[in-house]
């Protein structure tokens, strides 16, 4: 039997068809093996996957509430050292949980130096409570607390750089990968599991329902995230960045006009000026990042 | 032993010698003698504990509460403010029926800002499913932690439990206080062994939601196991004084309560105080007796019913409010003598450090013979303007 | 069924399984053999894990738990996934 039909993230939950965060657990799970618990924060993976008295997890998982699992998973990893047990701990959160109501518990938990892993799935609004914006939420993109209208373009600010900031917590391994390359998203889990310390990995999770797009497109808008420049899969090792995945950019209006959240750019008239601010933001990131494959070589 | 010690460090010490393997605690007037004596004893190796210098209050009980679920025995302590930042993972903790152990050394909660004592922290908790249990002195806060963990562990409870004493007027005084040895205590309490536990060998998932089909059922084995602990916490309270000589089988104590006509109903260090004027106004031949509510919660109604039979009017002191209502003990008190025709009468008190002396409680016992009361006890008039 | 309530709202693993995804179809993907290469991919990226790999090492859905979401018929390469409405 192979890695993948011996999953340690079963069928039976009640993600959408489609759905990123259903298979990013099943990546992470794949990678992290049945050694590990499970801390998970309030949100869309937890309610899909855990309705009492059904669990699709295999691993021994816990959830507490929204806002508390790296204080949870700080108890935990202090309890099995105690205990001399081996097994890894990965808290699990969405960007709600992650880039807002948990980063006190987050920032405490990395400040302290932990070891254990924490992983985000990132689908850049509240999308449990019903696509609502958060500080991963990226510029313009309508939601139902930043709807677009006569006066508004969407969001007004642009995302959390949240891998930095815990990176300046001394953390020393933080990466950022994407379910649109499922080998390099399992290689980056692993490795932040064999790295002793608090560990980050922000996994962009396109949600087809909160972004506005069909299921059997989620790995295509990934990719696109990631081809245009507006999602930099990157890893940084002690504070620098290390590793970088190098793309031939598109423009990011292939990747904006494919999601509803994005639909107000477009119609009823084009907004080239919010589409070049857009356009900027990747632009930076590319010069941020040198991710640009040069084909004139 | 008897030694003449701090109330913080006799707690912090009556802890180390329950052997937590976890303690997880934020810092917090009057709560930190506590948690730095701890904190020095693992510095010193006299107490092998991992200790976790959380960021929040919110973060202290939340890693106690992934502690305990991984199977470790836990501890904290906590005063007011902190409390009520804790307040979500407290309802969290009962929820998931883990023991955890936490002190309350007892706090006015803002606004205004008080560092001082009265009982509105745990007292604004008494919803939230853990065991409340009061002392009157810091003999008793010292005890009440060994007999709190083989409570709280037990496995027809297993409910997390606040030990609370007041702070300051306990938490800061040295008094003698009789220590047992590592040996008592191991032989007491034993090591936690849970029923279950987070293990890749049985990978069980904890704190699953719960639709309208399954809550209600989960919230009533939750009051069921706590009303069942009543029982747990009577024998283990005769086990306790059959071994080290002081009794905590009731849930209540009963002074000079045999023929009295008046009864004043207390919790805390307050019960000091009453005790004395008691004696006194008994010299002066007045039948006043006390009635002291050790176990809060579970709430101990029988038993209250019971001891208050002959009485014809009772004072209940509170430490606390429920604003616009009345002090939590004397509305619980007031229901557990529903039919009887007792007056029960509510004197809110001492809140926020203001101090009490015999007289006042004398005060007390003389209106409520007259059937004056359900106020706030000694407000100072020329500054309420 | 009748069972005790697990303690703080707890549950054994792999009891998701009671619940058939399947009735949530209106596609059904159909897997055509005669193209494929068996490179495991639509195995990998099934968000539901629920494409197997059998004997001969060729990827079978199983429809107890296929939500028909069609990830795996977008992204073969082969193309030999087909999306086909559900007879009901």
């Amino acid at each position: 039997m192979t890695d993948e039909q011996c999953s340690l993230f079963e069928p039976g939950h009640r993600a959408c068809g489609g759905c990123a965060a259903a298979l990013a657990a099943r990546a992470i799970l794949d990678a992290a093996g049945p050694d590990t618990i499970i801390v998970s924060a309030t949100g869309c993976m937890e309610v899909f996957s855990t309705p009492y008295p059904e669990t699709a997890w295999k691993v021994p998982w816990i959830h507490s509430l929204f806002e508390n699992n790296s204080a949870v998973a700080s108890g935990i990893t202090a309890a099995l050292k105690k205990q001399g047990r081996k097994e890894k701990v990965i808290a699990l959160g969405g960007d709600g949980a992650t880039f807002d109501i948990g980063m006190l518990c987050l920032s405490g938990a990395f400040e302290r130096g932990h070891d254990f892993v924490y992983i985000c799935y990132d689908n850049e609004a509240y999308m449990n409570t019903g696509i609502q914006r958060s500080g991963a939420t990226p510029y313009d993109a309508s939601t139902t607390t930043s709807p677009a209208g006569k006066c508004s373009t969407g969001n007004r600010r642009p995302k959390k750089d949240l891998p930095a900031i815990l990176a300046a917590h001394g953390a020393p391994y933080v990466a950022t990968a994407t379910i649109a390359y499922l080998p390099d998203l399992k290689k980056k889990v692993r490795k932040a599991l064999d790295t002793e310390g608090p560990c980050y990995v922000q996994v962009h999770a396109p949600c087809c329902t909160g972004w506005g797009f069909e299921g059997e497109k989620t790995l295509a808008i990934a990719r696109l995230a990631v081809e245009t420049g507006l999602f930099v899969s990157y890893e940084m090792e002690n504070g620098v960045v290390t590793r970088v995945k190098k793309v031939v950019r598109k423009p990011v209006e292939e990747y904006l006009k494919e999601q509803r959240r994005f639909r107000h750019l477009f119609r009823p008239k084009r907004n080239d000026a919010e589409i070049a601010k857009i356009q900027a933001i990747a632009d930076r990131n590319a010069e941020k990042f040198g991710i640009d494959i040069n084909l004139k070589k | 032993m008897m030694e003449i010690m701090e109330g913080s460090h006799a707690v912090a010490h009556a802890v180390r010698m329950c052997r937590p393997e976890v303690i997880a605690a934020y810092p917090i007037t009057p709560q930190t003698h506590i948690v730095e004596a701890l904190a020095e004893m693992v510095a010193n190796c006299s107490l092998d504990a991992e200790y976790i210098t959380v960021e929040s209050e919110f973060s202290a009980l939340s890693a106690c509460l992934g502690a305990s679920a991984a199977g470790s025995r836990v501890y904290s302590a906590t005063t007011s403010q902190g409390l009520a930042l804790m307040f979500e993972v407290c309802f969290n903790t009962a929820g998931m029926r883990l023991p955890v152990v936490m002190s309350i050394v007892n706090r006015a909660l803002g606004a205004p800002l008080s560092i001082w004592n009265d009982q509105q922290d745990s007292i604004s908790l008494r919803d939230s499913g853990w065991l409340q249990f009061y002392a009157e002195d810091n003999q008793e806060a010292t005890d009440l932690h060994y007999i709190a963990y083989r409570v709280a562990e037990d496995k027809g409870v297993l409910l997390p439990a606040f030990v609370c004493f007041d702070g300051f007027i306990l938490s800061h005084t040295y008094e003698p206080v009789e220590m047992l040895t590592q040996e008592q205590v191991d032989s007491y309490l034993p090591p936690y062994s849970p029923v279950q536990r987070l293990d890749s060998k049985n990978p069980i998932s904890i704190g699953l939601f719960a639709s309208p089909d399954y809550y209600m059922e989960f919230r009533y084995e939750i009051d069921r196991a706590m009303k069942a602990s009543s029982q747990v916490i009577r024998e283990a309270g005769r086990r306790f004084g059959e071994m080290f000589g002081r009794d905590y089988s009731n849930l209540v104590e009963e002074y000079r309560m045999d023929d009295a006509e008046c009864a004043i109903v207390a919790m805390g260090s307050i019960c000091g105080t009453v005790k004395d004027a008691i004696d006194e106004m008994r010299r002066d031949g007045q039948k006043a007796g006390l009635l002291r509510i050790r176990t809060f919660r579970p709430f101990p109604g029988d038993e209250i019913k019971k001891a208050l039979a002959g009485v014809s009017s009772v004072a209940v002191l509170d430490k606390n409010i429920s604003l616009g209502a009345k002090g939590a003990v004397a509305l619980e008190v007031r229901d557990a003598l529903y039919g009887s025709g007792i007056p029960v009468l509510d004197y809110i008190i001492a809140l926020g450090g203001r101090d009490v002396a015999k007289k006042d409680i004398k005060s007390v016992v003389k209106m409520a013979m007259a059937g004056n009361g359900d106020l706030f006890y000694g407000l100072r008039g020329e500054v309420l303007g | 069924m009748i069972m005790p309530l697990g303690l703080g709202c707890s549950s054994r693993p792999g009891t998701s399984r009671v619940n058939r995804t399947g009735s949530w179809r209106t596609f059904r993907p159909v897997f055509l053999r005669d193209k494929c290469t068996k490179c495991r991919l639509c195995i990998q990226l099934c968000p539901e894990g629920c494409i197997m790999e059998e004997s001969e090492g060729f990827p079978v859905p199983d429809y107890t738990y296929c939500k028909g979401c069609g990830l795996c018929a977008e992204e073969c390469p082969a193309e030999v996934i087909e999306m086909q409405k559900e007879e009901k």
